[in-house]
């Protein structure tokens, strides 16, 4: 095995990582202020690229603006989740929530599948598809794209818990909630915002991802698991290692199919998975049990 | 024995209503549903064992269904095995792999544990439709005999449908039985606080993985009765979507509750048939119903019924006029 197609391999892990990493994320923020596995998050992922396809298809946008529309009405749908299903009944134990969630994830996918039936559908790449050359691998134009929003997500997420009091009032949710209404901050409002911001982040993933892999009304199904693979391997709650476990699972992915065979390629990363976890029960960078669910 | 009385009783009951159930409906492809249902019961009480009792979450237990579907398969077909041994075989290897796998994974606990068994579910899914020669691949696995035993063969819908009538009511029984013993209060208190138990003297590892393996044995009977049943199996009745499928009805059915579980798993097997009149947007329907149920029936179906027991006995008190419904 030559160094490029080793190359090769790591580029095209880091591109599908990355947008792991968008969905744990996702699936981080919500854990992080209300306890909720959102099964959920999948389905955002996937109005992301199939509401991209739509506004550019249907309404004739450019892709820009398609994408930028397509984000915030999935950010509104997380909205609107929040508010009519998990809000009137926030006191319900938290296996009951995660039900809801998965109750809406069924909803969102026959709702998709009856706008746009089963076909697969493709976004065209942002900067089209002339491969870039680097050290004997090919890079597609769109991979960098990928990398570059998936970063640019990343550090203004960071600047938001950091630097904005909203980012700080979630970052005390996570903490404890009961210390946070102590303290003023509207543990409500804050739950709101972590499933629009989830929606957002979701969003973007599935219509960066959408001209790489295609686009379909069940495509949620399988990213929101991977999604939720990547969480438990950086370790749940904390983003740093969301981020970082969507790309180790890419990247595992990536070799997997390469050096073994494609048709194992999610059994090689599942199993490694495994493997991690009967040695570090909390992920890699988790730091506490989560003894939730 | 009070207790004991009271679940042999009711479990008769019960039975009585599934063997009367076949003369009522209007055809026979209901019979279809119902085996379905009580198939769905049987692994849906073994995991609320498991869930509600035990506090250990599973997202692989379609994997053991699966598991112990393609042993008897392969045993019975390829090999041409009596049915009898392949089906002991696919519950016995059902239950064999729930122990090998359950040591390492029941350390975990929580969304760690949910994502230990998921991974195993997903694992046993790509074998099962990548070892084409074993299993059939993903167009699935043709031509397994009907049960026959003993030079009996059950070839009518209605006669395997007794039985897998019986089967469920044994696993009902046994499962309320176990819950009283000294065993169902080992695992009440793990539940409540594994250190507390573990302080007085509860084996905790042991108990769980006991649990495990119990649970994984009723799915896989679920599963050697289905491959029998439909005689064709495929590995996409055995993915991750089924096993999301058989958490949600061990907690729409009620947390902790036997019998709440057989009704969840009754009602959300038989939901999909209701709801074919409404073509297009039954998915949506059935995604509502769930979402609806979980946010008013907090305690599930089972809970839904009992409070609304209560609810009806203080409407008839006078002077108080309270909508139950």
């Amino acid at each position: 095995m030559d160094s490029a197609s080793l190359l090769q391999f790591l580029i095209s892990g880091l591109t599908v990582g990355s947008t792991y990493g968008l969905t744990a994320l996702g699936f981080t923020i919500i854990f992080n202020t209300t306890g909720i596995i959102n099964f959920a998050q999948g389905e955002f992922v996937m109005l992301g690229g199939m509401l991209s396809v739509f506004f550019m298809r249907i309404a004739g946008l450019d892709e820009a603006s398609a994408i930028v529309l397509a984000v915030a009405a999935v950010t509104l749908a997380g909205a609107l989740i929040e508010r009519f299903t998990i809000r009137p009944v926030k006191d319900a134990s938290i296996i009951n929530l995660i039900i809801i969630t998965i109750g809406v994830s069924i909803f969102i996918r026959g709702l998709a599948m009856l706008a746009w039936g089963k076909d697969t559908f493709a976004l065209p790449p942002f900067s089209g598809d002339a491969p870039i050359a680097l050290f004997g691998a090919v890079v597609m134009p769109q991979s960098i794209w990928v990398l570059a929003i998936s970063l640019l997500i990343l550090s203004g997420l960071k600047a938001f818990f950091s630097g904005t009091i909203y980012g700080k009032g979630m970052l005390a949710c996570a903490q404890d909630k009961k210390a946070a209404y102590l303290v003023g901050i509207s543990v409500e409002r804050m739950v709101l915002l972590s499933f629009m911001i989830s929606g957002l982040v979701g969003a973007v993933g599935g219509a960066i991802l959408a001209p790489i892999t295609l686009t379909s009304f069940d495509v949620g199904v399988i990213l929101g698991l991977k999604g939720f693979a990547a969480c438990i391997l950086g370790g749940l709650g904390n983003p740093f290692g969301a981020a970082a476990g969507g790309l180790i699972l890419g990247v595992l992915e990536s070799f997997g199919a390469g050096l073994l065979s494609s048709a194992y390629k999610d059994a090689f990363a599942f199993i490694i998975l495994l493997l991690l976890l009967f040695v570090r029960p909390s992920g890699l960078f988790g730091t506490r049990e989560a003894k939730r669910v | 024995m009070q207790g004991l009385k009271k679940d042999l009783l009711l479990t008769g009951a019960f039975l009585s209503a599934l063997c009367l159930a076949p003369w009522v409906l209007p055809s026979g492809y209901y019979l279809t549903v119902l085996i379905m249902c009580c198939l769905n019961a049987m692994t849906v009480v073994g995991l609320n064992l498991l869930l509600g009792y035990a506090g250990q979450i599973s997202l692989g237990h379609a994997a053991f269904y699966g598991l112990a579907a393609y042993t008897t398969a392969i045993l019975t077909t390829t090999l041409g095995l009596p049915v009898a041994l392949g089906m002991l075989a696919g519950v016995g290897l059902a239950a064999l792999v729930a122990f090998v796998i359950g040591i390492p994974t029941l350390k975990l606990s929580g969304n760690y544990l949910a994502m230990a068994t998921l991974g195993f579910g997903v694992i046993v899914y790509i074998f099962l439709n990548e070892t084409v020669g074993l299993t059939g691949g993903p167009s699935g696995f043709t031509g397994i005999p009907r049960l026959n035993a003993a030079g009996l063969t059950l070839s009518s819908d209605r006669s395997y449908y007794y039985l897998t009538a019986a089967v469920l009511c044994a696993v009902v029984l046994l499962s309320l039985n176990l819950i009283r013993s000294r065993l169902g209060r080992a695992l009440r208190a793990l539940h409540t606080s594994e250190k507390a138990a573990q302080a007085v003297g509860i084996d905790i590892a042991r108990y769980k993985l006991f649990i495990f393996v119990l649970s994984a044995a009723f799915a896989g009977a679920a599963g050697v009765l289905y491959a029998h049943y439909l005689t064709f199996i495929a590995p996409s009745s055995f993915g991750f979507l089924f096993s999301v499928e058989l958490l949600v009805m061990v907690v729409l059915g009620g947390m902790a509750s036997v019998w709440g579980s057989v009704t969840g798993a009754f009602f959300l097997t038989a939901l999909p048939e209701f709801l074919r009149m409404f073509e297009n947007v039954e998915i949506i329907i059935y995604g509502a119903i769930l979402i609806l149920c979980m946010m008013f029936l907090p305690r599930g179906l089972a809970g839904g019924v009992s409070s609304l027991a209560v609810r009806l006995r203080g409407r008839a008190r006078p002077g108080e006029d309270d909508h139950a419904s």
